[in-house]
């Protein structure tokens, strides 16, 4: 079977698998203060401090969530409540129109229950977001910005986006930004101090380790609005036991994700370089999705839409043939719709129904390229025959 | 004579979600295919979740698919066919109604969209058949020809939803069920053993696109709300009101709200419906009475019969069966004449003829000639 769908979910690291199942048979919730949970709550601040050392932040800059989804939701949620409690002015939510789901629907909650007005930054082909627009932006009126939401790189076509530079804008005006470093963490160098950011979200089974255990990096000026209410843990932002297994397994594989970036970048970098060579050669129409220059993509990632063809179609044929690759972002209807990402980007409605995505991780081989290449020709030809129904 | 070839085919599985299909798709596994299953997105709106709905249009159907599909432990997909569903069975639906007829949108879709835009996409795709949890038997004759035949279980048949299909289409057919001896509660047992969760899921409304059942609803809301229009006799004297002739079927009974009884005091049922002047014309049971009828756009499994034959001819899903003799006329025109009279025969609806349990052609019903009767009280 060749895997090609690692920004979906990479297999657990043996490291990442060997902390948690070492943490599942120990009792003791980290808030408790007997023994027992002493030594849950020192496991947990531990891999506070790796964490944290992987991501160039301070510990008590780490609040755990239960994924990246909740980071983000708590993020684009609880800073917008806490910047307009301040000063009810602040409605104005400048993002870009290429989000993933877990910011672009909360934005859009906010728009359509608590008065938000949603204003999508202008993006290049690639979907890139500039600092010049985000300054014009923000100088229609700077005192109604609430926050600011850029990802750090695209998980459908992988462009990297300037944060540091957009991140220096907001920071001149005062204004918290965040962004959703999911995709980018383990592929590209992601410090949160030097990025000047308020708020950055990571997620564990993106680098190998496990699933529903995520961060948001939260400065420590920031005090957004709680999502869920409780027991009052992780700086009274995150309420909810603290899932220690799933934590302890989440530093390491953030541990090993950040030391071993470079090597990642390199290896995974030039796989991918082959795959989209291939790709070409036996589909000399396809159009690569993103950015072609390999500086401004993620190094395991690689787009393409085959036109006359539904991706569905291309789907069905490649998984027959044990090939795993997705048709942009994952939806849960399971009804192929036009991606969001592609319309942004001023993608052919057409071409853009007949895309998919091949991402790469730490298991990918020569040989799962090698698979896709021999593959996609024919399953191309078959799909067009199919055609767009 | 065998419904199941010894190759192995790749087959694609129709699954709505239902018990029905999801206990085929587990028989053409256990037969030794290759099969995959797909479920039909064909709601405009296929985000919707509509509480009661029991169609197979919902997001819950989508789901109770997928979770049979992995029981049984086959790849799933979604395909979004709703545009084709909406211009070839939604659309004809509706304007079949408004031309005062009664469409069957379940042989439109099987004649449109399963054995057609699916079966299209399938073959394209390579695969070899398409399944479905329909009750028909395909039978293989000695020369490779195929025939569609009644299921085995008359009580369950659905080969009339499928007379429709013509040889091409039937060579890629595959109805795993059409053999089953065996009752609903059967399958439903066969479900529960296969360890699916369907087993207990009530079965589907008629028709799928009506999530609630409101025919007349549904109708009012697309042809443009009610028109209040008269009811009249076979004289021609108006006895009532109604608010739409689009929502009445020939042969229909309950719900004329005509208030008073008829002079002779019998009940009085739907004889014609005239949408261009929005009449809708009661009377007696006996002027119901059919003793031909012409049916056009003829679909045949297999050759046509060349001159007149004697059949038995099915006039509405879940139907009785009459004789006939019938003859087409210039390729194009059915021509059926009923042994004994029948009653409740609607235009726009589906004859579809029988030789003994094969199915050799349908059309659909667009002239019936009435018995002649001694007027009433006269």
């Amino acid at each position: 079977m060749a895997y090609l769908d690692h920004a979906a979910t990479t297999p657990m690291l043996p490291e990442a698998i060997e902390a948690m199942t070492a943490q599942l048979s120990v009792t003791g919730n980290a808030s408790s203060l007997h023994a027992a949970g002493r030594r849950a709550r020192r496991t947990v601040e531990e891999s506070r401090e790796t964490l944290a050392d992987s991501l160039g932040a301070r510990p008590s800059e780490v609040v755990f969530t239960a994924g990246g989804t909740e980071a983000d939701n708590l993020a684009v949620k609880g800073l917008y409540w806490s910047r307009r409690d301040a000063d009810p002015r602040r409605t104005r939510v400048l993002t870009g129109p290429v989000e993933h789901h877990a910011v672009l629907d909360a934005v859009d909650w906010l728009a359509d229950h608590e008065g938000a007005t949603v204003e999508h930054l202008p993006v290049d082909r690639y979907g890139r977001v500039y600092p010049e627009d985000l300054r014009e932006a923000i100088l229609r009126n700077p005192d109604d910005v609430a926050m600011i939401t850029v990802m750090w790189a695209n998980n459908e076509i992988g462009t990297i986006m300037p944060v540091r530079e957009l991140a220096a804008v907001a920071a001149e005006f005062g204004i918290p930004m965040h962004a959703d470093a999911v995709q980018a963490f383990g592929q590209l160098e992601v410090d949160f101090a030097r990025s000047g950011l308020a708020a950055m979200t990571v997620s564990g089974h993106k680098i190998g380790g496990p699933f529903g255990i995520g961060a948001l990096l939260l400065g420590r000026d920031h005090t957004p609005v709680p999502v869920l209410h409780g027991g009052g843990q992780e700086r009274h932002v995150r309420s909810g036991t603290l899932d220690a297994p799933a934590i302890a397994s989440f530093a390491v594989a953030g541990r090993l994700a950040a030391e071993r970036r470079e090597e990642f970048a390199r290896r995974v970098g030039a796989l991918r370089d082959d795959l989209v060579t291939a790709v070409r050669r036996a589909v000399p129409d396809a159009v690569l999705g993103g950015d072609p220059d390999p500086a401004g993509r993620l190094p395991a990632n690689a787009h393409f839409s085959f036109p006359g063809c539904e991706g569905d179609s291309l789907l069905l044929l490649l998984d027959a043939q044990g090939i795993a690759c997705s048709t942009g972002s994952a939806c849960t209807a399971g009804i192929a719709q036009p991606s969001h990402v592609l319309l942004a980007t001023g993608t052919d409605p057409d071409l853009a129904r007949g895309t998919l995505r091949f991402s790469l991780g730490h298991t990918s081989t020569e040989e799962d390229v090698k698979a896709l290449a021999e593959a996609i020709g024919p399953a191309v030809e078959r799909a067009r025959t199919a055609g767009l129904s | 004579m065998t419904q199941t070839s010894q190759r192995p085919l790749r087959v694609l599985a129709a699954m709505s979600g239902g018990v029905d299909s999801a206990v085929a798709a587990a028989r053409a596994v256990e037969a030794g295919h290759d099969v995959t299953g797909v479920h039909l997105a064909l709601s405009a709106n296929p985000q919707s979740f509509r509480t009661g709905a029991r169609g197979c249009c919902t997001i819950e159907d989508s789901r109770d698919a997928r979770r049979a599909a992995d029981v049984i432990g086959i790849p799933f997909y979604v395909w979004d066919l709703a545009e084709r569903f909406r211009e070839d069975v939604v659309e004809d639906f509706v304007a079949e109604y408004e031309a005062g007829r009664t469409p069957n949108p379940c042989l439109r879709c099987n004649e449109k969209i399963k054995f057609a835009a699916l079966l299209d996409k399938a073959l394209a795709l390579g695969f070899d058949a398409v399944c479905t949890g329909h009750y028909a038997t395909v039978v293989l004759t000695e020369d490779g020809g195929r025939e569609l035949h009644r299921a085995s279980d008359m009580a369950k048949d659905q080969s009339y939803v499928l007379g429709v299909l013509d040889e091409k289409q039937l060579a890629h057919a595959m109805f795993p069920l059409g053999d089953t001896l065996t009752t609903k509660d059967e399958i439903r047992a066969e479900a529960e053993r296969r360890g699916l969760a369907v087993a207990k899921k009530p079965d589907s409304h008629d028709i799928c696109f009506i999530a609630d059942g409101d025919t007349q609803g549904f109708l009012a809301n697309r042809l443009g709300g009610p028109a209040e229009g008269d009811i009249v006799d076979e004289a021609g004297t108006k006895v009532g009101t109604h608010e739409g002739a689009f929502g009445f079927t020939i042969g229909q009974r309950k719900g004329l709200k005509i208030g008073h009884p008829a002079p002779d005091g019998k009940p009085r049922y739907v004889l014609d419906i005239s949408p261009v002047n929005n009449t809708v014309t009661v009377g007696p049971v006996e002027a119901l009475d059919v003793t031909s009828l012409t049916a056009i756009k003829p679909r045949w499994c297999g050759t046509p019969p060349s001159g007149p034959g004697t059949y038995t001819a099915q006039l509405r899903a879940h139907g009785g069966e009459s004789e006939v003799t019938a003859e087409l006329v210039d390729g194009s025109e059915l021509h059926v004449t009923f042994t004994e009279p029948v009653r409740g025969v609607a235009p726009g609806q589906a004859v579809v003829l029988y030789d003994g349990t094969r199915v050799v052609g349908s059309a659909t019903i667009a002239k019936t000639v009435r018995r002649e009767r001694v007027a009433a009280g006269g």
